[in-house]
């Protein structure tokens, strides 16, 4: 499954079911209840972070020309392909920081431990199984989805058209 | 089909889901299916919506340990929200119990002149405990006043309640030792929403102490009240056969089901579809007669006590109505399905709701009065019978399951079937468990939830405890799961007990599960298990007895509840689901272990079935151990 992640901004809540659910598939028994007992504790990689009155998850955009890759002094940051997700292997990571410094959303984040940097993987092991990454899944509201952009982007000019009000009939009507 | 035979164990309801899935009919199921996946703040229990300074919500994986804006940590909001979810479980529980007394209260003064005393033993016995003399004057002026001390209870605000001081002496002593004796059945309800107001109580203990206390206002309160004077109304039930599940529907009668909880109306109801009248009707109307069926515990009140057949339990109320054959159902409270209605609306079926608690939108609501009873019931079955005629052209199905039943124990009867009338009492219990042919007791009880193969939690829990010997009572949806498969019946023993058990289920002629009644009947396995201490030879307080409780399929607070009033009285209880707790590590382990200290009681979650039982078992062997018992006979 390919795609990127889309956030409506208008259905977001701010409940953080998105949050709750990018630790737990992030965690070594990737269950609930067992997660919350691991140690150490797993982290989520998106956050909600409010803005005026609205919320909005924010995660990794996968840049395709992505800062984050660019300054990485031990290529430890790479992205696996046009299109696909900026990916973290964490034994070249010296926890330089510097990725995170460079990113325009602040998506960025160190391990709890302090050692290595964390960071949205767009749910690889999900995406390959055909499953929706973790946080797209848990959204109550579908706040959160994931689309190829062609769909995002047929569907915009589908909205667009549909608030599209010419001044003047373009078609004479007869 | 596969994700069918997922969903429930029972062939009936199996057939009734593949129909749901053709006519794309929702059910439970597929609306839970469309909740996933549920949220996880409240699956932990970890979210306040207390004051409007919140909503709070405590970040489980969170950097530092969070609190919410008041201050309250995880801690405080779990224990909160789980003792109001206990205090909403009272609250059922006592107000039908409440129902009960007033109904009771009317009969005696003459007012409702359906009901009446008939169960003068029970009365009496009651009279007794609460120090009503009784001399020449007439059950109504006895009951009148009985009437009276019980509804005092309810507003008690001196002293402690006085059913509890049924239990062993020791336990009572604890009670009030750790300070949980209930004092007024509503005071309790009525503190917990006070502590668990913003800014009052946040020593998660000594919250959770309190849940305790309501929970035992509860059980041996308002629900033992329920029992009690029910009883004395309806009578105490005694050894019964019926029929169960969805196949005890009639494809020629017309079909009424009677869903809910109390005796009042439907007990009534049983009187009702036996005049004359309706019955002329309703052959008039092409039907060859009434069949009457219960559902949930309303059906386990008219089971117990008339032999009215049970068509299922909480997960089948919705296939009930898909068999297309239920001319008219009614409710009157708790665990109704809100759903009920848009199924209804797929088939002819009639809804009627009869409680002023319980109403629903678009749906026919004839309100039940006691004074009235009899008029109401017959209006009731006559619109049933009306509505008879509009099945034409609906496709019927109904499954042809249906399994006999044994129901109808209670406290007070349970030793005449182990003793035999010359010799009532619990003694050869007793002996039983103290000579090793019975391990112990379990009280398995509680509802369904789509969370769990509907029915399996029940059943496989249930065999797997008489294989090794362990006498099971039953209560409420796992009364009737038990029943459909087939395991309230005496034959069952041979099929499924361990050696020791059939021996003694093949002695006195009894089913190795035994059915005790419906939820507020919980009542009754307190009393059971209180007459067995009393007997003698197996310690001197329940939670020395080699027993233990279990809910594999809860979902309702009242649930919550009756788990905690087990604990409370000295049970080790394992729920098929997690309580809402988990989000404190605190709260977890005090309910998990440190309880067990102070109550002798504790709770432990596990949702598969086999091994659940397996930790009663463990629980069992172990108690059984401290009180020195000879090795079981066979093993």
């Amino acid at each position: 499954m390919k795609g990127i992640i889309v956030v409506d901004i208008e259905r977001c809540l701010g409940c953080r079911s998105c949050e709750i659910a990018c630790a737990v598939e992030h965690s070594v028994s990737k269950d609930l209840f067992e997660a919350i007992e691991e140690a150490p504790l797993p982290q989520y990689r998106v956050t909600v972070e409010a803005a005026g009155k609205l919320s909005a998850p924010l995660q990794c955009r996968h840049c395709e020309d992505a800062p984050c890759v660019k300054v990485c002094p031990t290529h430890a940051l790479e992205k696996v392909g046009p299109g696909q997700s900026v990916t973290i292997k964490e034994e070249l990571c010296i926890g330089c920081k510097w990725c995170i410094l460079v990113c325009p959303f602040g998506v960025i984040g160190m391990d709890r431990a302090g050692k290595v940097i964390i960071k949205c993987d767009l749910c690889l092991e999900r995406t390959e199984a055909g499953k929706l990454p973790a946080c797209v899944e848990a959204c109550p509201t579908g706040a959160l989805n994931f689309q190829e952009l062609r769909e995002v982007t047929k569907k915009r000019r589908k909205e667009f058209l549909v608030d599209f009000k010419p001044q003047k009939p373009l078609v004479k009507e007869e | 089909m596969a994700e069918i035979k997922e969903r429930s164990i029972d062939p009936a309801s199996q057939k009734l889901l593949k129909r749901a899935k053709e006519q794309d009919i929702m059910t439970a199921w597929d609306r839970h299916d469309a909740m996933q996946p549920q949220c996880g703040f409240g699956r932990l229990g970890i979210c306040c919506r207390n004051c409007s300074m919140g909503p709070c919500r405590i970040d489980p994986f969170a950097e530092e340990e969070q609190t919410g804006v008041c201050g309250a940590s995880a801690d405080t909001i779990v224990a909160r929200n789980f003792i109001r979810m206990i205090a909403g479980g009272a609250a059922a529980h006592s107000d039908h119990g409440r129902d009960i007394t007033h109904a009771l209260m009317l009969t005696a003064q003459g007012e409702a002149d359906a009901y009446g005393v008939k169960d003068e033993v029970k009365l009496k016995a009651l009279a007794d405990e609460y120090g009503i003399k009784i001399n020449e004057r007439g059950k109504e002026e006895v009951a009148r006043e009985l009437a009276e001390k019980i509804f005092a209870e309810f507003g008690r605000q001196h002293g402690e309640l006085r059913m509890p001081l049924r239990a062993p002496e020791k336990r009572v002593k604890l009670w009030k030792e750790s300070g949980v004796m209930p004092r007024g059945i509503d005071r309790e309800i009525v503190e917990t929403m006070h502590r668990t107001h913003i800014g009052v109580d946040n020593d998660y203990k000594n919250i959770l102490m309190h849940g305790f206390r309501t929970a035992l206002s509860d059980g041996w309160g308002g629900s033992m009240v329920a029992t009690d004077l029910s009883d004395v109304l309806f009578k105490t039930p005694e050894p019964i056969l019926a029929r169960s599940n969805l196949g005890t529907l009639s494809p020629d009668e017309v079909n009424v089901v009677v869903h809910g909880h109390e005796p009042t109306l439907s007990d009534i109801v049983v009187d009702a579809v036996r005049d004359p009248e309706i019955v002329k009707l309703a052959k008039k109307n092409g039907a060859k007669g009434i069949n009457l069926v219960g559902m949930c515990c309303t059906a386990t009140e008219i089971l117990m006590r008339h032999g009215i057949p049970v068509a299922g339990n909480f997960l089948q109320q919705e296939l009930a109505i898909l068999t297309g054959a239920v001319d008219l159902m009614m409710v009157d409270v708790q665990c109704i399905m809100p759903a009920l209605s848009s199924v209804a609306t797929a088939f002819h079926t009639k809804l009627v709701t009869t409680s002023p608690k319980n109403k629903a939108p678009g749906v026919t609501h004839v309100e039940f009065k006691e004074e009235e009873a009899y008029d109401i019931a017959k209006k009731i079955i006559k619109m049933a019978v009306e509505n008879f005629p509009n099945r034409n052209g609906h496709d019927i199905q109904i499954p042809e399951e249906n399994e006999d039943l044994v129901a109808g124990f209670a406290a007070e009867n349970v030793y005449n079937f182990l003793g035999g009338t010359y010799r009532a009492t619990y003694r050869p219990l007793n002996d039983a468990i103290i000579q090793g042919r019975i391990r112990g007791l379990a009280g398995v009880v509680g509802c369904n939830n789509p969370k769990i193969k509907h029915n399996f939690g029940h059943v496989e829990m249930s065999k797997e405890l008489i294989k090794n010997d362990v006498l099971v009572v039953v209560t409420g949806c796992t009364a009737i799961a038990d029943a459909e498969a087939g395991l309230l019946q005496p034959e069952a023993a041979f099929e499924y007990a361990g050696k020791g058990l059939q021996e003694i289920c093949e002695t006195v002629g009894i089913p190795p599960v035994l059915h005790v009644g419906s939820c507020v009947d919980n009542s009754r396995i307190l009393m059971a298990l209180t007459n067995v201490v009393l007997e003698g030879g197996l310690g001197e307080d329940i939670s020395d007895l080699p027993a233990a409780g279990a809910a594999p399929e809860w979902m309702s607070e009242k649930a919550v509840s009756i788990a905690s009033y087990f604990l409370a009285s000295g049970l080790f209880t394992v729920l098929g689901v997690p309580f809402p707790i988990l989000g404190s590590k605190n709260v977890t382990n005090f309910l998990c272990h440190d309880i067990e200290n102070i109550l002798g009681g504790k709770f432990a979650f596990e949702a598969d079935p086999i091994k659940a039982a397996h930790l009663m078992i463990d629980h069992i062997n172990k108690k059984r151990q401290a009180l020195k018992l000879r090795p079981m006979m066979y093993q």
